[in-house]
């Protein structure tokens, strides 16, 4: 049926914290060149799914598959190598470090003796600026404390995408922004689409998804409650699969089943 | 290799080159809350007017000497609590650590313990239970996420225990080993010192040199060479006038040689390797640095490491001034000295704000003091009340600069 395989691709995966199922049973999948909208209420589980994505808490079961073949994701370093780039809702920027520092966070690059290469990291880290457009950062030497949310959120998703990143995920990036400034930001989601990539949207704003979305993935009570085609529905059809969606998925006979 | 200039290279370019450019930026950081060492420097012209107005004796090469050799110690152990100050954590068993430092080095040299051990292995040895308490209190911290200032809080009291425990009744142990005695007590010959002082000032002007001509290489702005050339000859004047001063009485001490030597190297770890920048990291955003990959633990063990050995070095040098150790060592104004050294240095008590250099620039600060009061004649009460001012003066100035800079970012 399909041609590639999915470039990330999550088959019944289930995460619990204590009692709480945070998500069960949950199928996903994001191509290379696609914008992929994951929406859902609060608390429908799109923050654990990308945080596990991210090797931040590890699913308790189920199959990762990155390129068609399984991989096993158990820390943030597993996600980096495979190409695996979260821009979170908080930004994960440290104030106290410049725009370079924090491009290069946790992956300076170094010498065999540790020694940090300042000058490649800045002129990286100024092309890469560069290619993204982001033209207000005045200085790449400026903490990121005296950035304004547009700055940081830009540098969020440079550091991001500099990595040749395959799949890039990100989590409200539009959420605390102005009307220009998120402008720029769903352009930049666009580009990072048309550059090949495979990006992962998480919004509230049924108007960005629809912007810049190919498909769109409901979630629900932790649940996929559909995957719909940008093109082939409209927002009421979201918003009711969003408050009211069943789940497409009875547990048993899928191939997550097989394995397990 | 590309022609264009990278965007950024040409907005530096449109900033103020001239001298005057660079004091009108340095003066807009001051107003946004950045001040830098410039309370310290300030602080230290005044004293350093009002005590040689006051005593002849103070403004002299000898008592220089003897000053430089009392500040040692506590910035050595300084230098770690800076560390342990920029993950925003507290190390409040320096004191007794710095102790057990003393105590270590003093036993393992004695002849009389019957197992003689080399001076310089007596030092490393301690240096090495030094970081071996850095490495279990750290645990604590790092592991279990037992609060810091509680950890290291018991092991102020049950280090001091030990250290009482280890001297046993003979309540003192003389040191004899001259590599020790050394540490606190050797004076380089002046030519030695001319000699230091040359190498110590064009290391410095090489490698500003070096980073320059690499910026330019990388065609990347180097911002303002008249700056870093005053820099230069601020380092160069500081170093030779120090030289000069010296050299009126015995010469260099070691035990400033060893303060500059180990400024350079933490320098050097703080700011220009992976490790340093990790530290700056979780100071600033632990969650930020743990989802960068960065392992935390690992970062909080090896800084409380640092401050445990620094400490014992510290500890060790005080034995070495005293030629001995007893039971009060490490105890007194040790420990808070030392953190309010730090402090007064301008390294933030929040974490992720703070340079290796403010240990050396407080510790000059609080034993000048000390240095100068005792001169006057005046009682430790004066020497308190003046230090405690100072701290609190300190802290103030940098809660105050955290909020200037919060409110200057957007």
């Amino acid at each position: 049926m399909n041609e590639t395989s999915p470039t990330l691709q999550l088959r019944g995966v289930s995460k619990a914290f204590g009692s709480v199922q945070a998500l069960q049973d949950v199928d996903f999948e994001v191509r290379d060149g696609e914008v992929m909208a994951l929406v859902g209420d609060n608390g429908a589980g799109k923050s654990t799914l990308i945080k596990s994505i991210a090797g931040i808490h590890p699913f308790d079961s189920g199959e990762v598959l990155f390129d068609g073949k399984p991989v096993q994701i158990h820390g943030p370093k597993d996600a980096a190598r495979l190409g695996i780039e979260v821009v979170y809702q908080d930004l994960a920027l440290c104030d106290n470090l410049d725009v370079v520092q924090n491009m290069y966070l946790g992956r300076e690059a170094h010498d065999v003796i540790f020694r940090l290469k300042e000058t490649e990291m800045e002129r990286r880290t100024a092309e890469t600026l560069q290619t993204l457009a982001v033209t207000t950062i005045r200085s790449t030497r400026q903490t990121v404390a005296t950035l304004s949310g547009g700055q940081r959120q830009s540098v969020a998703v440079a550091r991001a995408v500099m990595w040749n990143s395959r799949v890039v995920i990100l989590d409200e990036p539009t959420a605390a922004l102005g009307v220009a400034q998120t402008r720029q930001v769903l352009d930049l989601v666009k580009r990072l689409g048309q550059q090949g990539l495979a990006v992962v949207l998480i919004s509230h704003n049924l108007y960005d998804v629809f912007e810049v979305a190919d498909r769109i993935t409901v979630l629900r009570l932790g649940r996929v409650v559909g995957v719909f085609e940008t093109a082939q529905t409209n927002q009421q059809e979201i918003v009711s699969a969003i408050t009211a969606g069943k789940a497409t998925k009875i547990s048993g006979p899928g191939d997550a089943g097989v394995e397990a | 290799m590309s022609v264009a200039a990278p965007p950024e290279a040409q907005l530096a370019a449109t900033g103020d080159v001239t001298v005057l450019g660079a004091a009108r930026a340095y003066l807009e950081k001051v107003r946004a809350g950045d001040v830098g060492s410039l309370p310290v420097v300030f602080g230290m012209v005044i004293i350093t007017i009002v005590f040689t107005a006051k005593v002849s004796v103070f403004f002299t090469a000898v008592n220089f000497n003897n000053l430089i050799v009392q500040m040692a110690p506590i910035a050595l152990i300084a230098i770690g609590v800076v560390f342990v100050l920029l993950l925003g954590e507290i190390d409040l068993s320096i004191g007794f650590v710095s102790g057990l430092g003393g105590v270590a080095v003093a036993w393992f040299q004695d002849p009389g313990t019957g197992h003689h051990v080399p001076g310089g292995v007596a030092i490393a040895l301690a240096i090495g239970l030094g970081a071996l308490i850095g490495l279990f209190q750290g645990s604590f911290v790092a592991l279990v996420g037992v609060p810091s200032f509680v950890v290291t809080l018991a092991g102020l009291l049950a280090w001091q225990g030990v250290i009482i425990k280890w001297i046993g009744s003979q309540a003192t142990i003389g040191i004899q080993d001259k590599y020790v005695n050394d540490m606190a007590n050797y004076f380089f010959t002046r030519t030695a010192s001319w000699v230091i002082a040359a190498v110590i000032s064009l290391g410095f002007a090489l490698t500003t040199f070096a980073g320059l001509m690499a910026r330019r290489r990388a065609q990347l702005p180097i911002g303002n060479p008249a700056l870093s050339a005053i820099r230069v000859g601020f380092v160069t004047a500081v170093t030779f006038g120090v030289t000069a001063i010296s050299n009126h009485d015995r010469g260099l001490s070691l035990a400033g040689l060893i303060v500059v030597a180990m400024l350079a190297f933490w320098t050097f770890v703080a700011r220009r390797t992976t490790f340093g920048r990790h530290v700056y990291a979780v100071g600033g955003n632990a969650e930020a640095a743990r989802r960068a990959g960065i392992s935390v633990p690992f970062i909080r063990i090896a800084v409380f490491m640092i401050s445990g050995a620094m400490a014992a070095l510290g500890g060790v040098l005080f034995a070495a001034r005293l030629g001995g150790v007893d039971l009060s060592v490490g105890g007194g104004s040790t420990l808070l000295d030392a953190i309010a050294a730090a402090v007064i240095g301008g390294t933030s008590l929040f974490g992720g704000r703070g340079r290796v250099v403010a240990a050396l620039l407080g510790a000059l600060v609080i034993r000048t003091i000390a240095n100068g009061l005792g001169l006057i004649g005046s009682s430790s009460a004066t020497e308190f009340v003046i230090t405690g001012a100072i701290l609190l003066a300190a802290v103030t100035l940098d809660t105050i600069s955290r909020r200037r800079l919060e409110r200057s970012g957007r």
